[in-house]
Order: structure tokens, then sequence, then C-alpha cells
């Protein structure tokens, strides 16, 4: 009997490895996307191009304007000669900012005390454009500061900020935990549903169901490879992590794996129910977009903050699984806490899983009813 | 063209008799362009802030209630000590604590400069940030509004005024950048995932082998295959913009008739692309990692959500064959800007260059696998 359920077995991880363009991109996939959250999806503002239009031309404009290019933020594109040249400007792209210095400005500056500048953006990336207009304005304050009599003015107290668990603002802390949560739901739910469906599909599962093995022997045969590979996946992540970007393991490995572990075993709970409510491999492949990938990539906190979510979004997140797996994550690899704060989100994915292998049940037996 | 044109009926009737099929063309949409927008948002709209309070004095209580005030701020209420305030951010019960050190009021008179603490959970780097950002800038306020040192007479300072304009989108609604990103993507998923799929499930079937043994050439099954998807992915994209428009009141300021025009080159390049998929592939499912590989690097790449020039130069080198980046650069400039014919004109040339490349590729590749 038991040999019998490792044939079985043995014949899915061969299917498995023998399609080797599937297993390059299960193992590139997190390579590459952990690659690119480190290195190219930054917010950080560097070597911007923008245009300058300065009618007033005078020393204290020309000075500011080369403060302004020299902090290494804005690199002067374009310089713009009438106002009217401004919009096409913008409109083609080619620069982000105009910087509008208003005319007899050294004169308004020190006469009136007071001289203006326009920070035109192009705001159709609005994060973009309130951070350039930061930057810049920040600059021409302290530039201001400098130049103007009598300002010298001392803060009287000081402000020690301090950034707990991530003092260098690094973005992988955030993807890290997230890029991990997607790629064991894509491995586990995904493939496992996608393969049991195409078993359906082909007809082959009818001849597995009158073959001596138990249903119950062909799923479980089905996931154990997946079982296998996600965890091999998750331990690449982590050394990814851990060597390239530096990413700090300051709890307990042991837990950490345990928490890896429920959340496999929930994907793989997920994945058999999609399998048994869908026919097709399209059916089980979109599900599986629509209903795994998406609120995976959204909703569980990964990128964006479920905090700043409207409170409708806030509430649906509390169903989506990797939410807890990735809050569990982060407690225990960055904060280095222990059992005592994350016994809930563990709680809370025993709960899922076993509420989905019922439900698959109930399904499985109704169709063979 | 007889043929072609009853094989375009068919694939017709085989999507509109599909009842999984039409749901992912009109829901899908929808419901992404709906919880995308909402949800993909680095704004922040509420700061939990534990305070520790030392000192109880008139000025602490004052530095207190300016951050009171502010609407983005939610006071957590701990216990008066530092363990209480870092064990509520280890708790995530708040995302910062400020620290009021005992003698603060007497110190800061006295001008023995004392130090307040700010602490932020910087996990998500991004917000931690933003969160210090806006402390300061409430600090600095109060600073101003109580401390401020008065100046001699004839010495006031002179300050630059700086004025911010924010062209093209004045609110600074996160949505007017996100709906058209959002479009692209939905566009490329028809064009280029829906296509594979749809014809490797005909190889998977065996179907494929029927159809070569039929008098149907080669090149007009093909097509019988690619213009429904090239149909369905414009129809989609004016149901997505008509969506965007209606919920989210995107601004359409250019030509419309210009946007999809450059839509319909770049279907073809998607198109190429799927074709060449299908043509590599043996199983939906190895399409369907393929894609989704694919779709991961272009988009990310794309500047879908951080600008394409802040990326390292590698990366925008990389970018010049990524079509999502050029599409996205277009419907942004077109939809938001108004942007003419003669802004885009190098991202034509660009497009074009790349769905000539896609389906050379593509055909050379299918016309070796059969």
């Amino acid at each position: 009997m038991k040999s019998r359920f490792a044939h079985f077995a043995k014949k899915e991880f061969l299917h498995i490895f023998r399609d080797t363009r599937t297993l390059i991109i299960i193992f590139g996939i997190p390579i590459v996307q952990l690659l690119m959250f480190g290195y190219v999806i930054t917010n950080e503002i560097k070597d911007v191009k923008v245009g300058i239009y300065d009618p007033a031309g005078d020393y204290l404009s020309q000075e500011l304007i080369t403060k302004l290019t020299s902090s290494g933020y804005f690199i002067p594109e374009l310089i713009i000669t009438s106002e009217k040249a401004i919009e096409p400007a913008l409109k083609s792209g080619r620069i982000k900012m105009v910087i509008s210095i208003s005319p007899q400005f050294a004169q308004k500056f020190y006469k009136d005390g007071v001289a203006s500048i326009q920070l035109i953006t192009d705001a159709t990336e609005p994060n973009t454009a309130s951070l350039l207009t930061n930057y810049a304005s920040a600059i021409i304050n302290e530039f201001a500061s400098d130049k103007g009599i009598g300002s010298q003015s001392t803060i009287p107290f000081e402000v020690r900020v301090r950034m707990l668990f991530n003092q260098d603002l690094k973005a992988v802390f955030m993807f890290v935990p997230g890029t991990m949560a997607l790629i064991l739901m894509l491995i586990t739910a995904m493939m496992t549903s996608i393969s049991i469906a195409r078993e359906k599909e082909l007809g082959t599962m009818e001849v597995l169901l009158v073959s001596p093995l138990k249903p119950v022997q062909i799923i479980l045969g089905k996931v154990f490879p997946y079982i296998g590979l996600a965890f091999a996946n998750s331990i690449i992540i982590l050394l990814l992590g851990y060597t390239v970007f530096g990413l700090p393991i300051r709890g307990s490995l042991i837990l950490l794996l345990a928490v890896c572990f429920l959340f496999i075993l929930l994907a793989l709970s997920l994945g058999i129910l999609i399998s048994t409510v869908v026919k097709t491999q399209q059916i089980a492949m979109f599900f599986s977009m629509i209903a795994l990938m998406l609120p995976t990539i959204l909703l569980s906190g990964f990128v964006f903050p479920i905090e700043s979510m409207p409170k409708v979004l806030q509430w649906f997140s509390v169903i989506i699984p990797p939410r807890w797996f990735i809050a569990a994550l982060k407690t225990i690899m960055l904060k280095g806490e222990g059992i005592a704060l994350v016994w809930k989100e563990m709680l809370i994915m025993i709960s899922m899983s076993l509420f989905f292998i019922l439900v698959s049940i109930k399904k499985f037996k109704e169709r063979l009813g | 063209m007889r043929t072609i044109l009853f094989l375009l009926q068919k694939e017709f009737l085989q999507v509109f008799r599909n009842k999984t099929m039409l749901p992912i063309i009109f829901v899908v949409p929808i419901v992404q362009l709906l919880i995308l927008v909402n949800a993909a948002t680095f704004e922040i709209k509420n700061v939990n802030l534990a305070i520790v309070d030392h000192d109880h004095s008139s000025l602490s209580r004052s530095l207190i209630s300016h951050f009171e005030g502010s609407p983005l701020y939610t006071i957590v209420p701990v216990e008066q000590s530092m363990e209480h305030a870092v064990e509520s951010i280890n708790a995530n019960s708040s995302d910062a604590a400020l620290i009021i050190p005992s003698k603060f009021e007497f110190d800061t008179q006295n001008g023995d400069n004392p130090s307040i603490q700010l602490l932020i959970n910087s996990i998500n780097g991004a917000a931690a940030g933003l969160i210090n950002g806006y402390s300061m800038g409430i600090i600095s306020n109060f600073i101003m509004n109580e401390l401020s040192i008065s100046h001699p007479v004839g010495m006031k300072p002179s300050t630059i005024n700086v004025v911010p304009r924010y062209w093209f989108n004045p609110e600074l609604k996160y949505s007017h950048f996100m709906v058209p990103g959002i479009l692209v993507i939905l566009v490329t998923i028809i064009g280029m995932f829906l296509t594979a799929i749809n014809l490797v499930r005909e190889k998977e079937m065996g179907t494929m082998e029927q159809i070569n043994v039929t008098p149907i050439k080669k090149y007009q099954f093909i097509l019988g295959k690619l213009i429904p998807f090239w149909i369905i992915g414009l129809v989609e994209l004016g149901f997505g913009l008509f969506i965007g428009w209606l919920i989210f009141r995107i601004p359409i300021e250019g030509n419309l008739l210009l946007l999809f025009g450059f839509a319909a080159i770049y279907l073809l390049m998607a198109l190429g692309v799927g074709l060449f998929l299908s043509a590599t592939a043996t199983s939906q499912q190895q399409v369907m990692f393929m894609a989704f590989f694919f779709m991961i690097v272009f988009i990310l790449m794309s500047g879908i959500f951080t600008p394409a020039e802040s990326m390292p130069q590698w990366a925008q080198t990389f970018n010049k064959i990524n079509p999502l980046y050029y599409f996205m650069k277009v419907i942004r400039m077109v939809l938001l800007k108004g942007a003419g014919l003669k802004d885009i004109v190098p991202y034509i040339f660009a497009i074009s260059a790349l769905a000539l490349g896609s389906i050379t590729l593509a055909i050379v590749k299918f016309k070796k696998t059969i």
C-alpha cells in the first residue's frame, strides 16, 4: 500500500522535474523579483531632469540655481526662455519640473524682504511631484536663511529620530516577506490547482480514481512534491535576502520555518479547494490569478500599507491568507519577537487551512456521489 | 479570405459561449480598477502615535496638542514609559512614539537644549520617511508658534516664497496616475496571455493537429486566432477607459483616436509575443508561468508604481526594449497631459519596431516548431 503511494509521488516528482522550463521559472521568479525590488523599484529622487526659467538672471538667482543643481537631486536639462515654452516642455515629458524664478529676484529679496519662486511640477506622477516640491523647497529655504540677514535662529531643542528595525529605510525589508508569500502562493496553490485540474481536463483523473489508490492518496501524492519545492524556494529567498540585501533574521529561525510551513499547508489546502471546484486548467488559472495573486500582491500589505486603504478593503484584507503570513514574518524576522506576538497569526492560519480542507473534502464527496 | 471569416466567426462564438471567458473579459477590469486603484496607494492617511510625556508642563502639553490637532495623527494611549511605547510599536498598535524628557520646559527656557525622541517603525521605509517628514513639520510649526525668537527691529529676515504648482493633476490624485497604468496591464494580459493560452490549448488538446490536416492554411489559422484578441483588446481598452471615467473621473485631455491608434500597434506587438510563447510552450501551465514571469518583470520596470527615470542606468537601458514602458508613457501623456501626435512620434516608432520584431520572431519560431 505504502509503496504504491510512494510510486505515485515519485511519478509526480518526475513530472515536475522533467519540465525544466517551469522549474527554471519557479526558481528564477524569486531571484529576479528580489533583485528588481532591491534595485529598481525606488522612490528615490536622484538626477531628475528639470527646466529652468530665470527671467531675473542676477547673481542671486544664478547662485540659487547652482545650489539646486549641485544637490544631486536635479539636473538642468532645459533652459526655458519664455513663459509660453513651459507648457510644451512639460507636456513632452522631457522634464519633470520647471523652476520658475520671479523677475528682479535679488532686488526683491534684499529690498522687499520677500522674493518668490514657482515650482511647476508634472503631477501626472503625484508622489514624485510632491517629493520634488518638498526637496526643492527645503533647499530653497535653506538658501534663504543662509543669504538673509539676521535669520540665524537656533532651534531651542533637538529632535532625535530613531528608525526602529530598518535604519537605512531599505525597501527590501518590505519586499522580502511579500515575495515569499507571493512565491509560495504561486507554487503551492496555483500549481497544485492547475495540475489537478489538468488531470480532470485530460480525463486521466477518472483513470486514477478507478485505480487502487484512494482519492486521499491521489491528492497527497499530487501535493507532496510541491511542498518540497515551496520549502526549498523559501529557503533560497531567505538566503538571498540575508546575503545580498543584508536582511536580518532577528528572531528564532525554527519559528520562522514553522510559520513558512504553516503557510505552505494553507496555500496547498486552498489549491486543493480550487481544483475541486473548477473543471479546466484555464479556469483554475484565472481563478488563482484573480482570487490569489492579485489579493496577495495588493491586499496583503506586501507593497501597499493596509492602513492606507479604504476601510472596506481593510476589512476585506482580513480574509486574505498572506496578510497573516506576512505580518508574522515581519514580526519574527525584523522585530525579533517570539511566539508571544505571532500566536494569533499562526492560529488564524491553522484555522483557515482546516476550513479549506473541510470544504474541499465535502466538495470532493459530492462530486463522487 | 472567406476561410478567415469563418474562422473568426468560430473563434468569437467560442469566446462568447464560454461561460468563464466572458466574465473574465468584462468583470476583471472593473474589479481590477476598483481594487487596484484604491489599494495601490502610497499615501499616508493615519499615523498612530504613542506619546510619553515625562514633563507634564504647559510646554509639553502644547507640543502634544499640536499633534492632536493634526488630522493625520491618532494618539494611542500608552503607559507612560519608554518600554511601553516601544512595546506598542512592536505589537503594531502604534507606528511611532514621541518621548518628551522630564524638565523639557525648564531646559528649553534656560537654553540647555534638551532632546525629545521620535521612534518610528521603519519596516516600511517609504512610510517611515513620510512620517518623519510630517512629524518634523509639526514640530517646527510648534517652535514657530510657541518659541519664536523675537527679532530686533529692522532685522526681519528675508524669505523666499515658494509657490508649488501641480500641473495636469492639481489635486495630486493618485487614481489619475494608477488608472492608465492598470489599463496597460489589462490590454497586455488580453493580447499576450489570453492569445498564448488559447493557442496552446489547441496544441494540448490535439486539435491543432486536426486543423493542420484540413485545407485551412497556417496563416489563415493564425490570423483567425489573433484578430479576435486584437479586437477584444481594443474593446477592453475602451471599456476600461469608460469605467475609469465613470468612477474615477480620470481626465481625457488628448485625442482618443491617437490613443487607440497607438494601442492597436501595441496589441500587434503583444499578439506577436503571445504567438511566440505559444510556439515555445507545450502546456497551458508552462505558458502561464512564462507569461507570469515576463509580465512581472516588464510591468515593474515599466514605471507603473515608480518613475522609470529614477531607476538605475541598466534598468533604463532595458526599458528601451520594454513595450509596456512606451505604452505606460503614452497613455499617461495622452490622457492626462493632452499630448498630441508630435509629442509621441518617437514612441510610435519605438513600438512599431518592437511590434515588427516580435511578429517576425513569432513567425520564425512558429514555422520551425510545426
